[in-house]
């Protein structure tokens, strides 16, 4: 399984850069978003993958009676998908706005924005 | 010392609020500022004489050796006196001659910086405190030289000193370092005592061409002298201060201060002599030829300092305090004529010297400024002037290199002939002969423009009656600084009846024949700007020229304003480095127990992932695209509910569904994608792509097959319940072990949504359309 995954995220980053080498500023979003997903499977398969193991103490316990899924990298992601959101989110309206405005997607066309007011 | 050196910095600070007023009556003010520096330096003259020196020592930053160390001694003192005296000759000048200009205030903030920084350079005793304020004087003469900023040729001029002084400011810097690293010490005083280790080293050739190099910028050495005059192009108060007293003097300033840390080597004595030498005769030669005032000064500028830096390279006592007295005398006499000249360009309106004449009927004063200077330039008996060629021919003649003082002497003779006829160019001619009718009108213009040259050029004639008086100071000032012992030379109006006296008049007849025989004319200017094709003006510019094409083109390669382009320029740049690094790093081991083998279900998960993931780059449909996103945020989900991360795939499900909502709600309306690249392009960014996650996957094989550390899991683990008395350890390490992390994380949240939401209400107006 860690090496489908290992194939998954190097695919979902590959298709990442690909996105983002292209003019259209929607891809350019998408292409962030997949690159943001490729690097939470980073983060993690190198924490160690367990199955059915959650980091939950026991009903009636203390501490840990059995091995348990590293809580770190989780912690660490679900920050990462709460923020990438945060983006996402603003990006979105952005372009929106962007494409008010311009009325385009395509990159290029706001690369010079001056000498189109003049 | 300290408040002596910055007092111009906090005056050019203070001028930046309170500039405006200064242009009113209170300009006076300003003058007040060389004037009681030039007092203060004064009053160390009967000590310095006496044979003493100061310091004064402030911690600045030490762990790098850079530290306030100013030390006044004679060779310090005799510039100080230059720069406040002639300063505050300037600064009465400039109130005058720029009265009314809107850029008053400016003009003196930058000439009080400049003056500060001409200061510390002469004071400091560290070498690196000695480089900062030699690098402020080149930039504040940047702004002086380039004052008349709405001027093309100004503007290039300033830009052109600035460069080449700036070039000698990076070898200098070079140059201090290695000295400071050899010696294991800054401080100037410290280093003479290592001479021997310096001299010793092996990189001591080097160090002395870095130094070189930034003295000859500076005082413009053939062959970086054509800066110099261009920076006529100034208002004339900044020429005559940058050019008799200060700027181009900090180079000569720089060499007799480490001439006895340096000097007295080989390397030094003919480097020095051989261009020195050439530049003064080069410089007197061509000085014949201009017909500007102020070129005529400039060139005789660039030859006086070839005197002195061939003076410093001869290096024998008599040179030495040759070279000091002849500092004093050119600094007076050249002042003289570039106020005279301001004057009269002010007045008249032309500097072309075959146009001007007769102006000792209108302008009285000044024709006895200007003669005096003239004479004491010339080196007429009884002038200042007379007693500095005296010292040179006696230096030439006595050199340590014997055979060679013949030679030596013809070409400080032939100097001297140049120079003499281009004072008498400069200070007699327009005052001599008949007045053209166009400047019967002209009337005297204030006191303070035309005292300040007065003054100056009586000094000279009092010093060259009175030489005793101040040749206690220079001797003192001389040998003390630059030779190491006191010397008993006196200074005397009358030599005997020698071979110096007869050389010395034979220069005075030469000269003046000169000047009755070489009429500048235009037609003869144009002759030897013809030579300019050879000049290292030309090779200069071309190199400049280069320079430049190559930062356009260096931009325009990598800043052309398209975002993929520098994407794509990160990302290949990014893959060659990672891809070293895993080359470097050895292969990879495999530990083949440590890999699970997947469920039926988890294959199928990402198979549709990676067929999710091929529709989204693949479509030309938006709508499709976002879809296909969704159902691979949705796939990730599940593996995170397979691998024990039931937090992960609750957050990873909401946030997934919201970004899916608001991107159709939003993006809904705009159009399929267009196609707008072709085949190649589309084959070469997926080439990058796909090797691009090639590396991250090696990397990630190479980082996932070391062993894992799980002390921080388990500390979690273990006081999750104990310390924060919750279960689930995910929240606990969110909420409460990095709680503060959290917060502003909802902050960075909240910021986002105010963004969204400010977005979506703000209304277009009509006109911003496109």
């Amino acid at each position: 399984m860690e090496l489908l995954l290992i194939i998954l995220l190097g695919l979902l980053y590959a298709a990442g850069v690909y996105m983002i080498l292209r003019r259209s500023m929607v891809k350019l979003l998408l292409g962030i978003m997949l690159l943001g997903s490729g690097t939470n499977i980073l983060i993690f398969l190198l924490g160690g993958i367990t199955k059915g193991k959650p980091p939950v103490i026991d009903e009636n316990a203390k501490i840990f009676q059995d091995a348990f899924a590293d809580p770190i990298p989780q912690a660490l992601i679900l920050t990462a998908i709460v923020i990438s959101f945060g983006l996402t989110a603003f990006a979105i309206v952005l372009l929106k706005r962007v494409y008010a405005l311009v009325n385009s997607d395509d990159l290029d066309d706001l690369n010079t924005p001056e000498e189109e007011d003049i | 010392m300290l408040l002596a050196v910055l007092s111009g910095l906090i005056i050019s600070l203070l001028i930046i609020p309170f500039g405006k007023l200064l242009t009113t009556k209170w300009s006076f003010l300003l003058t007040l500022l060389p004037a009681s520096l030039f007092l203060y330096f004064m009053s160390y003259v009967p000590a310095i004489s006496a044979g003493s020196s100061f310091l004064q020592h402030i911690h600045w930053i030490p762990s790098l050796g850079v530290d306030f160390d100013f030390r006044l001694d004679g060779l310090s003192l005799l510039f100080a006196l230059l720069i406040t005296g002639i300063g505050t000759a300037i600064f009465f000048y400039a109130r005058t001659y720029l009265k009314g200009y809107i850029f008053f205030d400016r003009f003196f903030g930058y000439l009080c910086l400049f003056m500060s920084a001409m200061l510390g350079v002469v004071l400091s005793d560290n070498i690196l405190l000695l480089f900062v304020f030699w690098e402020l004087t080149s930039i504040s003469s940047f702004f002086l030289i380039g004052f008349n900023n709405d001027n093309a040729d100004s503007r290039k001029s300033a830009l052109t000193a600035l460069s080449v002084t700036g070039l000698g400011g990076f070898f200098l810097l070079a140059g201090l370092i290695l000295l400071g690293n050899i010696a294991g010490t800054y401080t100037i005083s410290e280093l003479i005592d290592a001479r021997e280790l310096i001299l010793n080293n092996e990189l001591y050739p080097l160090i002395l061409g870095f130094l070189f190099m930034g003295a000859f910028t500076k005082s413009a050495q053939f062959p970086f002298h054509f800066w110099l005059p261009g920076a006529m192009k100034a208002p004339t108060p900044v020429s005559a201060y940058l050019h008799s007293a200060t700027m181009v003097k900090a180079g000569i300033y720089l060499l007799a201060r480490f001439s006895p840390i340096l000097g007295g080597t080989d390397y030094w004595n003919y480097t020095l002599m051989a261009v020195g030498g050439f530049t003064m005769l080069f410089a007197s030669i061509h000085s014949l030829f201009r017909i500007d005032l102020k070129g005529i000064l400039a060139y005789s500028t660039i030859s006086a300092l070839g005197i002195l830096t061939f003076l410093i390279g001869a290096g024998t006592r008599e040179a030495i305090i040759a070279a000091s007295v002849f500092i004093l005398v050119h600094a007076l006499y050249k002042a003289t004529l570039f106020l005279v000249a301001g004057i009269i360009d002010h007045e008249t309106g032309t500097r072309d010297i075959t146009a001007l004449g007769g102006l000792r009927k209108v302008l009285w004063p000044l024709s006895i400024a200007g003669i005096l200077a003239a004479l004491s330039s010339a080196g007429l008996p009884l002038t200042y002037g007379f007693i500095g060629k005296d010292l040179i021919y006696e230096a030439t003649l006595h050199t340590e290199y014997q055979p060679l003082g013949w030679i030596l002497t013809g070409i400080a003779v032939l100097t001297n002939i140049g120079l003499v006829a281009a004072g008498f160019m400069a200070g007699l001619k327009p005052f001599t002969g008949a007045l053209p009718e166009k400047f019967a009108n002209i009337h005297l213009p204030y006191k303070s423009m035309w005292i300040p040259p007065l003054v100056l050029g009586i000094l000279g004639l009092v010093f060259g009656l009175l030489p005793g008086a101040v040749g206690q100071f220079i001797n003192h000032a001389t040998a003390d600084a630059v030779l190491g012992s006191p010397s008993d030379m006196q200074l005397k109006i009358w030599h005997e009846f020698n071979l110096v006296f007869i050389l010395s008049i034979a220069t005075l007849l030469a000269g003046i024949i000169v000047y009755f025989v070489n009429k500048p004319s235009a037609l003869k200017l144009q002759a030897i700007e013809r030579l300019n094709a050879i000049a290292p003006q030309r090779i200069f510019t071309r190199y400049a020229h280069d320079i430049m094409r190559f930062s356009k083109w260096y931009t325009n390669l990598f800043h052309n304003g398209y975002l993929r382009s520098y994407h794509l320029k990160i990302i290949l740049f990014a893959e060659l480095l990672l891809a070293y690094k895993l080359w470097i790093s050895g292969p990879i081991t495999l530990d083949l127990e440590k890999i699970t083998t997947p469920s039926f279900y988890e294959i199928g998960v990402i198979v549709i992932l990676i067929g999710a993931l091929y529709i989204v780059v693949t479509t030309p449909s938006r709508l499709t695209s976002v879809v296909a996103m969704s159902v691979i945020g949705y796939c990730i989900c599940l593996i995170f509910v397979f691998y024990s991360a039931p937090d992960l795939a609750m957050t990873q499900f909401t946030i997934d569904t919201l970004s899916t909502v608001l991107f159709v709600l939003v993006l809904y309306k705009l159009p399929s994608f267009i196609n707008h690249t072709g085949k190649a392009i589309l084959y070469r960014d997926g080439i990058i792509a796909l090797s691009f996650g090639v590396i991250i996957s090696l990397i990630a094989l190479r980082v996932w097959s070391e062993p894992i550390s799980e002390e921080i899991a388990n500390f979690y683990g273990e006081n999750a319940y104990i310390l924060a008395k919750g279960k689930n350890v995910v929240n606990v390490i969110l909420v409460d072990f990095r709680g503060i992390d959290t917060m502003f994380e909802t902050v960075v949240l909240s910021i986002a949504a105010l963004g969204v939401y400010s977005l979506i209400r703000l209304r277009l107006k009509s006109t911003e359309k496109e």
